[in-house]
């Protein structure tokens, strides 16, 4: 609690204190011959200590003529009551809106620090080494492009740099939202908001601190908070009449009903006072009602939270609107490269080999080893062991046909295309399978072929299946690649729909077709890509997700929602967040309205008093706040 | 020019009322609040000196409610 609190807390509480004996004293339960004057003045004593502000408030509104001023209104309303006599309601009114306040400032507070231990990624200071060697703490922004600063275990990377000294391990799980160890060394590059884990890293940043990684993410994120949802803006629509129509309805209540009764006679009462101090109490009742803050906080509030909690899973909503529209996506579309394969080659399958396919491999790895291109990194991937380069010589680069080597100093090895093979005297088998094909041959055999194909992700398949889960109806997958790859890896993901053989400029046309097919039906299209030439699509789409984002500004630019790590199934948990805090949402604005609707229905009825009026009020707000902090809660989903 | 502020405001709406008030300050161009992370993005008009601006923001947005804060 801050000072405010804590001042506004002992308030309540010195009110409370004085005002228990005086309420049982009012209501009979203490008997005592207490004079009504001195009655009143000890009533004003609490309702004085705890409501004060509240008074100033509403004289200042006055000043500033705004006549539905929440301050204003309540004033109103409690000094309305004491003038009809009921000091008890009074007071109680004063002391209920300031216990709501004090929950409502508390509990934003609190979720507002919730938040930000989330994305606890900004760093509070860089370290520089000075004359001497020794290190001195600096404020991150007053750090120069291309300076050196020094990190040491435990703390976070400030700003975004290439490492020139050191080895060390580090953490990025406050970027992506899962606890993973990346082993940085020289020339590696470190992004600010890891932490560093293991040794002192030396770093010569590449950008400034605002540019940085860590101060680009959480101003992403602080202004996803001010594009507002469709809901909200209902909301304080919404708000902007309820009052008026609420004031104007306690006016009509305490004027016009009771001049009515007068000469109506309706409503039996025994005198002209009984009418005025019947209704003009109504009135009263309706003000107390008049504000619309649970509503008004609890929307935004939910909003905010849901936000934070998808931004801590490394999934970042660039605004409450698209949380609302993620929320309703129905059909996806995916680039098949990067989104749902890796983009790297791996090896799929050794086939015709009359030997071991590990001895294949070790063939093609020992005679690769010299190259860098990916399918020889590939190579060197699926042996899995350490490449002794001394195991290889004469060494024969083929220029469009592949390589030649001799290994262990007997074993002629060749390994390439199938003009290779036909060169060296072997007949290549062809593969029926789809990818790029290594054949090798062994001492003048042929020695079977090795396929190399892209690899799915992981997580690819079950990701589909989990976004039909989440409410997905359609998804197609979108992919430059020949038709044949297409439809396999299709298969494999457990897609029907998908789309091969695709220019760029296609897939804006395909998604534009979806869009179509899907308009007027509120239910939205989304596209998924890895943010490379594919901003157009992310664009076109009503919500572009752009996936492994992870220092890609392009990719942060474009898109509307930011997966910060390359797992497909955090399409799926983006998608059931928004929901479940739409979800939240929607139960507290029905929540709400009804009870104030009811509220004021029963007030005017004469069967809520006061006390209903105030207890509904805070009660609705309060859990209404903690409903919306729900919205935080996103782990398990 | 955009520059970004803290804030303190007890209530939703009072920091839409901030947002108007600051709006409607000279020397600025545009100006947004928000009230959870307690922050007001201001854009200056082409020329203006934040330094002369803001305390006028200051005091139009206290005129509006007494009890905020902009911290410059």
């Amino acid at each position: 609690m801050n000072k405010k609190q804590k001042k506004l807390l002992i308030r309540i509480l010195a009110a409370a204190v004085l005002y228990i004996p005086l309420f049982l004293l009012a209501e009979g339960v203490i008997e005592a011959d207490i004079h009504p004057a001195l009655l009143f003045a000890l009533f004003l004593v609490p309702y004085l200590i705890c409501g004060y502000d509240v008074l100033w408030k509403a004289i200042q509104g006055i000043k500033n003529r705004k006549p539905f001023d929440e301050h204003f209104l309540m004033t109103i309303a409690t000094i309305g009551a004491i003038v009809l006599g009921q000091y008890p309601e009074s007071v109680a009114v004063m002391l209920l809106y300031q216990v709501g306040e004090l929950f409502q400032s508390y509990a934003v507070g609190k979720s507002r620090r919730n938040i930000s231990e989330l994305m606890d990624i900004r760093p509070d200071y860089a370290n520089i080494e000075g004359d001497g060697g020794q290190l001195e703490r600096v404020e991150p922004d007053e750090v120069e492009t291309g300076s050196i600063i020094v990190v040491q275990p435990g703390e976070k990377v400030p700003i975004d740099g290439i490492v020139v000294e050191g080895n060390s391990s580090v953490n990025t799980a406050a970027l992506t939202g899962e606890s993973m160890l990346r082993d940085v060394g020289p020339d590696s590059e470190v992004l600010s908001g890891m932490i560093n884990t293991s040794g002192v890293l030396k770093i010569r940043t590449t950008a400034e601190f605002e540019e940085s990684t860590a101060s680009k993410i959480l101003d992403l994120v602080e202004n996803a908070a001010s594009r507002k949802a469709n809901a909200e803006n209902f909301i304080s629509k919404f708000a902007r009449v309820y009052t008026p129509v609420v004031v104007y309805s306690a006016l009509a209540l305490g004027i016009l009903v009771p001049v009515v009764c007068m000469f109506t006679g309706l409503g039996n009462y025994a005198s002209v006072a009984d009418i005025w101090r019947d209704w003009l109490l109504r009135a009263c009742t309706f003000l107390v009602i008049s504000c619309p803050c649970a509503v008004v906080i609890s929307i935004p509030l939910s909003f905010f939270a849901g936000l934070g909690g998808a931004g801590s899973q490394g999934i970042l909503i660039k605004g409450s609107n698209y949380l609302e529209l993620l929320a309703k996506v129905k059909t996806i579309a995916f680039d098949k490269t990067g989104t749902i394969t890796k983009g790297n080659f791996a090896v799929a399958g050794v086939h015709h080999s009359p030997v071991e396919e590990e001895k294949i491999l070790e063939y093609a790895a020992l005679a690769e080893c010299h190259s860098s291109h990916p399918i020889s990194l590939s190579l060197q991937k699926a042996y899995g062991k350490n490449v002794d380069q001394t195991r290889v010589t004469e060494v024969k680069e083929i220029s469009g046909y592949g390589v030649e080597a001799v290994i262990d100093g007997s074993v002629h090895v060749a390994v390439g295309n199938d003009r290779l093979m036909r060169r060296t005297g072997v007949e290549p088998v062809a593969c029926h399978h789809i990818g790029t094909v290594i054949h090798v041959a062994v001492d003048g055999q042929y020695a079977g072929h090795i396929l190399i194909t892209d690899e799915l992700k992981e997580h690819s398949r079950e990701a589909m299946a989990e976004l039909k889960k989440a409410g997905v109806e359609k998804e197609v997958m979108l992919t430059g690649d020949i038709e044949k790859v297409a439809s396999s890896v299709a298969e494999e993901v457990g897609l029907t729909d998908y789309r091969a053989g695709l220019l760029p400029a296609d897939k804006v046309t395909v998604v534009e077709e979806l869009l179509k097919e899907n308009e007027g039906t509120g239910k939205k299209v989304a596209f998924v890509g890895d943010g490379i030439n594919d901003a157009p699509v992310l664009a076109r789409a009503d919500i572009g997700i752009a996936m492994g984002a992870l220092g890609s500004d392009a990719a942060i630019e474009a898109a509307d929602v930011v997966l910060m790590n390359d797992d497909p199934l955090k399409i799926s948990q983006g998608i059931r967040i928004s929901q479940k805090c739409l979800h939240i949402v929607h139960q507290n604005i029905v929540f709400t309205m009804t009870v104030k609707i009811a509220c004021l229905i029963l007030g005017a009825l004469g069967i809520a008093n006061m006390w209903v009026a105030i207890l509904a009020d805070v009660g609705v707000m309060i859990l209404a706040v903690l409903n919306a902090i729900r919205c935080l809660f996103v782990k398990k989903i | 020019m955009k520059k970004t502020y803290k804030i303190d405001v007890d209530c939703a709406n009072c920091a839409n009322l901030m947002e108007e008030a600051a709006k409607k300050t000279d020397g600025v161009k545009d100006a947004s609040v928000s009230f959870m992370t307690l922050k007001m993005k201001v854009e200056f008009d082409e020329g203006a000196d934040p330094a002369e601006v803001m305390p006028r923001v200051r005091t139009n947005c206290k005129k509006v409610e007494s009890d905020c804060e902009v911290f410059l």
